[in-house]
């Protein structure tokens, strides 16, 4: 009898856990780990347009076959939020290569790697026993220098969205990212602020188990000596689970800062926002690229988060076409605002679905079918290192690379005014 | 100096509350219950989930929230627990840390991995002295700590089911043969962890609101690291090791740097072990031969 | 002729299974039949093999509870990197790199171990076990900050931050504080890691059945007793405890160079659980239970992607399950009885340790 009661109740309980659940279990991150095809095109959401939605990706009758494409990323565990929008975007983004024709078509995989570089190398070899032929991956940084290694060694190219640290291409030449390297975070706000603010008295908190944080924060600090410019008082936290900011916080305040810059993840940078708030303490906030998500954040009281400055390549409530198209799929599919990270994976499918429609244009025709991944990987680097081939993208216009894997673009600077992005 | 003693304490409550439960059910159960910080989690998501989708107003949404816990630590314990009654003290560790994974990834998928902002169930103005600010979520976090702390005191010593409790913990089989209900006592010592699992979760959501599904890992294991450091086992023990931690950290934080902060926090709680080997307010066992 | 006693037979049914498990994914990784995702786990599997195997030195033999052992994996870890990248700009040979590397890891793991052992194992309990999740959490935080580079004028050292080493333009850092270290030459091989797992359990096993591993065992059952007996008892744990450390620098070492990047996050509470799982899983003082559950359960989520989503939440169950009906005795009985063979082969009291 106990048994059958404590059946009910655990039935009970699912029930109301499930009732009052934002999202359907299976809609929380979609086809995160399924692979979808090219027969998916009923299940589409919205109307796709027939047309690309990053300009530059042309369509191109020349482009044939069905290309494997695997992503890697966090999908489970702390770090679930940035894999998730990676695995999310690449989705969209091959539905809506899926409908441009019947020819060309990309199969894709999501693989978790709990922000582990031992399950990144995992997962890694899963895609690769899977036939993978390109990587988009993995999501992040220290997971992606692992995977880098391995990839180098065989010759599988590899364009990650999100993995900012130079320790990711360092060496290897095909390893390309869509997002700015931390070195180049640190140094355009330094110069922002030397340029806007000249007499403001900085403070910076960076996660400092971080590697994308300490990345910006360490390029921070030294373009700040060479600007001659001073920061007041550096402080640190040791996780994005961290609770309280209130030591770091008065530590700014007693320094009399009135410019903060937070080079973290806009998780903890709502919590400082939230904290030094209810501090009393108001102060400048400038944010860099992990900061984008913050207007997104549900509960969030937009009004502590005015007059943040944020350089970022990516903003989800910008007015441009392609944004809005990309944003509004995204809802309708995930019931989510996308962040940064599924900007640049949504960018990182367009961009190899650009680089090989630019290949097969030049010359005459490319079925990918069949090609291996060794083949395929010396085919891309020849495109991402021709100083002609420069994509459109959500995250940036006239994106090129250079050899070392970097991209040039510029962000862009925004303020927050009345709850959403005002560029400046 | 005084706003880094007032910070670090209402840091220190919010560890406090969360050892309280964690100390609660090792008293009397004798086991680690690693699942803690992962029922607060729930405990905060519930609260969300009937503040924003069902509009209950903050009282009410509490709850909600400590009922659905209770329901959860019974059913946790009858399914997970119960059956290893008898077993070693590790293998119920490791299924501790079995259910709190499990609860992490069934949050994951029910709420997906995408933070939420928990909303101000308590809007209430700060107080200013001089030119300290202290916010009201943290005094009613220190009000609610010593309420629950001395209440739970009174439950175990004064009233019946606390004294069954009590010898359960002392000796099951001798109180089993005194005609006490040894399963239900330890249910009991589970439902009402799991309760204030709940209110702990509210309290700490609301000095730091952000609610995802890793949120109660971390202060479980520095509410736990509380719970040992106040002696395992005492409720006023819980309630001053979690306040002392809060401090400590603050303090190093502030004086000596926020980088190695967590490396003092933990030298110091070897350090006092070392001293009191059974933590500020353990009970000292004696051995017999 | 001499006769084999039991003991020494089990060890070398131990030594045997190691033998057997690299012979046949070594054959089959050669013939090109191993899923690239089966080769790449091996090394990860033996170093922890070899971490469960050291775990169970402390928990099962010793019988006290560790809830730091990552900590021990990770001074082994970066110290093997170190070691490592210094011999690869002498132009020493790989294998030799990869023996010192994990032999030098080794040492100072055993100095940490000697380091928290004398304070820690005055304590007994839960109270012992807290500390050691607090020594694993200070290690952890410690590397975090430390900077370490290498350029034409020699080491340089830093607790604050990588442009404060000052190293010269072609310098390079080892180790990068929170981004740990990156680039380092991937050395490990599966053969050292069998090797590795054979000396673990040459010294285990050896250990055991000594008079040292009796008067271990002697203090974990009855310390009263064993005091009385006139053993030293803070000798004899820390000999069980700084072993064990050892052991785990040795497998850290292993595990780093198997990675072309490693942070000291990795290194966390949560791996420190991990490896007490494969312990209490495969059967606490139990070896070869140690060796099975660590590398079943490292696959095991691997196995388990055809889950998708619910991959983690099949993890959890699994290990719940395994433990509750693992524990019930109703449930022991029917499968003792429906499986006698394999209780043969896998003996659940099967090492002597236990009696």
């Amino acid at each position: 009898m106990k048994k059958h009661i404590s059946f009910l109740l655990a039935l009970a309980l699912c029930l109301s856990l499930s009732g009052c659940g934002t999202v359907p279990p299976s809609g929380t991150s979609g086809s995160g780990s399924s692979t979808s095809s090219g027969d998916t095109e009923d299940s589409m959401p919205t109307t796709p347009g027939k047309t690309p939605n990053i300009p530059t990706a042309q369509l191109s009758d020349q482009l044939t076959g069905t290309l494997k494409l695997g992503t890697i990323g966090p999908l489970t565990g702390g770090a679930a939020l940035y894999g998730t929008s990676v695995a999310n975007a690449a989705s969209i983004a091959v539905q809506e290569i899926n409908t441009f024709s019947e020819q060309f078509q990309i199969e894709l995989s999501s693989q978790d790697d709990e922000h582990d570089a031992e399950k990144s190398v995992n997962a890694y070899n899963v895609l690769k026993d899977w036939g993978a032929q390109i990587i988009v991956g993995s999501s992040t940084s220290t997971p992606c220098a692992a995977v880098a290694a391995e990839a180098y060694a065989d010759r599988m190219f590899m364009l990650t969205p999100s993995a900012s640290s130079p320790d990711v291409n360092k060496g290897k030449d095909n390893v390309f990212q869509v997002c700015f390297s931390d070195p180049n975070m640190g140094v355009a706000p330094a110069h922002f602020i030397a340029e806007n603010f000249p007499d403001a008295r900085i403070s910076m908190i960076y996660n400092n188990a971080d590697s994308y944080s300490s990345g910006v924060a360490q390029a921070f600090i030294t373009e700040t000596e060479k600007l001659g410019l001073d920061i007041l008082s550096i402080t640190t936290f040791p996780d994005d689970n961290t609770i309280d900011f209130s030591v770091q916080l008065s530590k700014a305040m007693s320094k009399g800062t009135d410019l903060l810059f937070l080079p973290i993840y806009y998780t903890p940078a709502s919590l400082i926002m939230h904290q030094a708030d209810a501090m009393g303490y108001d102060s400048t906030i400038i944010g860099v690229d992990g900061m984008d998500g913050i207007l997104g954040l549900k509960g969030f009281d937009t009004s502590l988060a005015e007059g943040v400055i944020m350089l970022t390549p990516f903003s989800a409530s910008a007015g441009d076409p392609a944004t809005v198209q990309f944003v509004e799929a995204y809802r309708a599919k995930f019931k989510e605002i996308p962040s940064q990270f599924a900007a640049d994976s949504y960018d990182a499918v367009y961009i190899l679905y650009a680089a090989l429609s630019y290949y097969a244009e030049a010359n005459g025709g490319l079925d990918v079918t069949n090609l291996t991944y060794p083949e395929l990987c010396e085919l891309l680097i020849d495109v991402f290192t021709d100083s002609d081939f420069s994509v459109d993208g959500l995250t940036g216009m006239g994106m090129t690379w250079n050899a070392t894997g970097e991209v040039n673009k510029l962000p862009s600077t925004v303020v927050i005014k009345n709850g959403t992005y005002v560029g400046i | 100096m005084l706003y880094n003693l007032i910070n670090g304490i209402s840091l220190g409550s919010v560890y406090a509350i969360i050892a309280l439960g964690y100390t609660m059910v090792y008293g009397i159960a004798k086991m680690l219950n690693f699942a803690h910080g992962d029922v607060i989690m729930v405990g905060g998501y519930m609260a969300y989930c009937a503040s924003a989708y069902m509009g209950l107003p903050a009282l009410p949404a509490i709850l909600f929230s400590m009922l659905v816990c209770t329901l959860l630590g019974i059913v946790i314990e009858r399914l997970a627990y119960k059956p290893l009654r008898n077993a070693t003290s590790l293998a119920v560790l490791i299924t501790a840390i079995g259910v709190s994974y499990f609860l992490q990834n069934a949050a994951l998928l029910i709420w997906s991995s995408t933070p939420v902002f928990f909303p101000k169930l308590i809007d209430l103005p700060s107080i200013k002295l001089g030119h300290i600010t202290i916010s009201a979520a943290s005094i009613i976090t220190i009000a609610t700590c010593v309420v629950i702390m001395i209440a739970l005191s009174l439950f175990t010593n004064k009233t019946k089911l606390g004294k069954a409790m009590r010898a359960v913990s002392e000796d099951k089989g001798a109180a089993q043969l005194m005609g006490i209900h040894v399963n239900g006592t330890i249910s009991l010592t589970f439902a009402i962890g799991s309760g204030l699992a709940a209110v702990a979760g509210v309290l700490m959501l609301s000095t730091s609101p952000l609610l995802m599904p890793t949120t109660g890992s971390m202060p479980g294991i520095k509410a736990f690291t509380a719970a040992v450091f106040g002696g395992i086992g005492s409720i006023p023990g819980a309630m001053l090791g979690g306040i002392l931690l809060g401090v400590i950290e603050t303090f190093s934080k502030a004086y000596i740097s926020t980088a190695l902060s967590d490396a003092i926090v933990f030298s110091i709680l070897i350090i006092v072990l070392l001293v009191k080997p059974t933590g500020l307010l353990g009970k000292q066992v004696r051995e017999k031969v | 002729m001499k006769k084999i006693n039991a003991h020494s037979l089990n060890g070398f049914v131990n030594y045997g299974l190691v033998l057997v498990f690299f012979a046949v994914f070594q054959t089959l990784s050669s013939m090109g039949m191993l899923s690239n995702s089966f080769s790449g786990q091996l090394i990860p599997i033996c170093a922890y093999i070899v971490m469960a195997l050291s775990l169970n030195l402390v928990v099962g033999i010793s019988g006290e509870l560790s809830l730091g052992h990552a900590g021990f994996m990770s001074v082994g870890a970066f110290t093997g990197v170190i070691v490592s990248t210094l011999l690869q700009h002498a132009a020493a040979p790989t294998p030799f790199r990869l023996g010192l590397a994990m032999v030098i890891g080794a040492i100072f793991a055993g100095l940490a171990g000697v380091m928290i052992g004398i304070p820690v194992l005055r304590l007994q309990g839960d109270y012992l076990a807290i500390v050691t999740l607090a020594f694993g959490e200070i290690i952890r935080n410690v590397l975090n900050c430390i900077y370490l580079g290498l350029d034409s004028t020699g080491l340089h050292f830093s607790m604050r931050s990588a442009a404060a080493m000052g190293l010269e333009e072609d310098g390079i850092t080892i180790v990068n504080g929170p981004m740990g270290a990156v680039g380092v030459e991937k050395i490990s091989t599966f053969l050292a890691g069998c090797l590795l797992i054979v000396v673990v359990l040459f010294v285990i096993q050896n250990m055991v059945n000594s008079r040292s591993g009796r008067a271990i065992s002697a203090i974990r059952d009855n310390r009263i007793a064993a005091e009385a007996c006139g053993l030293n008892i803070t000798k004899y744990k820390m000999m069980a405890f700084v072993t064990s450390a050892a052991m785990a620098g040795a497998a850290g070492a292993l595990y780093a160079l198997n990675f072309s990047t490693v942070i000291p996050k990795k290194f966390d509470f949560n791996t420190s659980i991990l490896i007490l799982v494969f312990v209490v899983l495969g059967g606490i003082g139990n070896l070869r239970g140690s060796m099975l559950a660590a590398a079943v359960l490292t696959v095991l989520p691997e196995l388990l992607r055809g889950f998708e989503d619910f991959r983690m939440l099949v993890y959890a169950v699994v290990l719940i399950l395994v433990m509750v009906i693992g524990n019930n005795t109703q449930a022991k009985a029917l499968l003792h009885r429906c499986s006698g063979l394999f209780r043969k082969s896998h003996p659940k009291e099967g090492l002597d340790c236990e009696q």
